[in-house]
């Protein structure tokens, strides 16, 4: 069922089979590097039809987004020979296990700038613990120095990012370094896939970002999504079509009498009175999602996450849409996606206050620092349960070739590389 | 667990504000389009878009307007500020602080809502210029659903024929700024022609007869006067201008070869 737009009309569609592709859920935190619609409406209708959600704790921070508006600077100006800098004028990333410093220009795998996402993240914030970052207008950050590159090479290879650093923090990188601080960027999680991209419920199936193929664990490598849709997109495309031709049709009448619940329920949330905002439930959410399930996570900052969100979720039953028109009626859109972001929202908070370990892009500097392979190398799935709380269960994690080792980068890395060699 | 998290969307400068007037039209509602002023705190590194974010968060949650990436990549915030056509998410309040600014939709388009814009006429002149790969011969001499085929080679100066034209985000921004599309609404225009030429020019199609329909006519290519202003307002440096006359000099050379090639010539 969809809604159009321009009208406020309300369309329902027959499926044989359904792909879902509606993207991740990064707007649930304040600070990210996602686009407006980033709501994971896909994975809560997905969700709300009994289908698992899976290791939605495990939320990418991409190290290099500008302060203020968290728009993404690319890896490549790491690929590039970018290097990081506190406010020393230091590479500080030699002092977090991915030395030793590499020369400039010639950046290599694994080491430095190079190393994986969320190491270079838990990086910043321990640099800004320990008040190394640059204290810019826009809040604290690290400077992404490429300088080394010259005119000619940065407009040929990053023209991009020339014009986003000028536009929204007045900065030339030709020049000067860039600020830059982790953003919220990427789910690594979400609606439970086989390898054919079908879900538990048949004919539905998902793809891209707002699936969990079991492709990214709990960190998901640098252009991994781009592949994931190109390959992923194919394969849910030929078995959806596949399935869809097996499929006779399906009566009209059950189709509006299950359409007909749907809408009844779209016309109760667009004309129900309350007291609440949905703007002001939106922010409190970002907010406590951000202060709550960042990088680091606390176990009694985490609950008190869960519990935020559980009390949003009461109030979000006495919001008020303000406006009442038809035609692009973009509150009461916002107001849809918001109850989905909610659901996600919850989603990730407890999946995140049941695992006890750190794994990943899921750290904890509680009790439950180090990697816990015997009790926590499972699969979280989140089931939609009504008003109640969502039922949580394990799924084994299923290993074929490669066995879970000890993740080093820099020296160790390339030791450990060797030692595997020979 | 987080040291400098801000609240919300409410600013944290001083007292400073800055006007914003911007037309509002919602069918049902008004009958014809009218200013609406708003009063917002002025924070100097807000764009357009966190104005208009802030105006439909606190003011007025009616405020109907597109957006979507917040980088100027989507293509979706294009409206008129103070009579120019530009991106919301790229042009910043400092821009205008202290005169107040007047905001309204994309010009030469229909008002469907608010700062909302009705696209189809765009959309259907982009399908008209068949923006793909049109390689008619291939299918005979090889056949390119397979990898085996191989793939397509070209040299960094065939890329270097096409690819500007190809950065192309469909914001309109240019239709806003021709006087002729604003004249005449069955121009095919900047961007569409934009993109016909993207692939006349790409050494792995062979579409351009095909397309010349659309072009080479008078609604095509030829009721562009050169004016110049789309390439100004282009956010991709697209320069669409230059796209449009370079198919005019395809189009002449066509025609003036036409007179002297053999009948049933290519």
């Amino acid at each position: 069922m969809a809604i159009e737009i321009k009208t406020g009309d309300i369309k329902v569609f027959l499926g044989k089979s359904v792909i879902i592709a509606t993207g991740g859920a990064g707007r649930v935190f304040r600070f990210n590097t996602n686009g407006s619609i980033v709501t994971g409406d896909g994975m809560s209708m997905a969700y709300r039809s009994g289908v698992a959600l899976r290791d939605m704790e495990f939320v990418q921070y991409h190290p290099t987004g500008l302060p203020g508006s968290g728009v993404l600077i690319t890896e490549g100006c790491r690929g590039e020979g970018g290097t990081l800098l506190n406010k020393d004028g230091y590479r500080y990333l030699q002092d977090y296990g991915l030395g030793p410093e590499t020369p400039i220009g010639q950046p290599q795998n694994k080491t430095m700038e190079l190393g994986p996402r969320d190491k270079l993240s838990q990086a910043f914030w321990h640099e800004q613990r320990k008040g190394n970052t640059v204290k810019t207008p826009l809040g604290d950050a690290v400077m992404l120095d490429l300088t080394h590159l010259g005119k000619q090479k940065l407009l040929e290879r990053l023209p991009m990012i020339c014009s986003l650093a000028k536009h929204y923090v007045g900065i030339d990188p030709v020049k000067e370094p860039i600020p830059v601080r982790p953003a919220a960027h990427y789910t690594m999680g979400g609606i439970r896939t086989d390898i054919d991209a079908a879900t538990s419920l048949a004919g539905l199936y998902a793809a891209g970002e707002c699936s969990s193929i079991g492709l990214h664990g709990a960190n998901r490598l640098g252009s991994n999504s781009l592949a994931e849709l190109l390959v992923f997109g194919k394969v849910a495309g030929v078995h959806a079509a596949e399935y869809a031709s097996t499929q006779p049709g399906t009566g009209s009448e059950t189709l509006a009498k299950l359409a007909q619940e749907k809408v009844d329920d779209l016309i109760v949330l667009r004309t129900q009175t309350g007291s609440e905002k949905s703007s002001k439930l939106r922010q409190e959410m970002a907010f406590c999602m951000e202060k709550t399930f960042g990088i680091y996570r606390l176990a009694e900052e985490m609950q008190e996450g869960l519990d935020t969100i559980n009390s949003l979720k009461q109030r979000f039953k006495n919001v008020r849409v303000e406006d009442q028109s038809r035609v692009f009626n973009t509150e009461f859109l916002m107001t849809l996606e918001l109850r989905a972001s909610l659901d996600l929202a919850q989603v990730i908070a407890l999946s995140a206050v049941r695992r006890k370990e750190s794994r990943g892009a899921h750290q904890r500097l509680d009790e439950f620092k180090t990697r816990d392979d015997e009790n926590y190398l499972q699969h979280t799935l989140v089931y939609f349960d009504g008003e109640d709380l969502p039922k949580l269960e394990y799924e084994a994690v299923n290993i074929t070739r490669s066995t879970p080792q000890e993740r080093v980068y820099g020296t160790a890395g390339a030791e450990k590389k060797q030692e595997h060699k020979s | 667990m987080n040291p400098d998290t801000k609240t919300s969307s409410a600013p944290d400068e001083s007292d400073k504000r800055i006007t914003l007037e911007i037309l509002r039209y919602i069918p049902g509602q008004h009958d014809k389009p009218e200013f609406q002023t708003f009063e917002i705190p002025y924070v100097t590194d807000w764009s357009m878009l966190d104005a208009l974010g802030y105006i439909k968060d606190e003011l007025d949650a009616s405020l109907a307007y597109r957006w979507s990436c917040r980088m100027a990549v989507c293509g979706s915030c294009g409206m008129m500020f103070n009579g120019e056509p530009k991106l919301a998410c790229e042009t910043f309040v400092r821009e205008f602080y202290p005169n107040s600014i007047r905001v309204e939709p994309l010009e030469n388009f229909a008002i469907e809502r608010d700062l909302i814009i009705d696209q189809a006429p765009f959309l259907e002149k982009l399908e008209s210029v068949k923006p793909f790969i049109i390689d008619a011969a291939a299918p005979k001499t090889k056949p390119r659903d397979t990898i085996q085929a191989g793939e397509y080679k070209q040299t960094p100066t065939q890329l270097a024929m096409f690819k500007q034209y190809s950065m192309c985000i469909n914001c309109l921004l240019c239709y806003s700024a021709c006087p002729q599309f604003g004249l005449n609404q069955g121009f095919a225009g900047p961007a569409a022609l934009s993109l016909a030429h993207r692939y006349n020019a790409d050494s792995r199609d062979q579409g351009a007869e095909v397309r010349a329909p659309i072009v080479n006519e008078k609604d095509g290519v030829w009721s562009c006067t050169f004016v110049g202003y789309c390439s100004e307002v282009c956010p991709k440096a697209v320069d669409p201008a230059s796209a449009i006359q370079l198919e005019k000099v395809n189009g002449m050379t066509d025609w003036a070869l036409s007179f002297i090639l053999p009948k049933g010539a290519k």
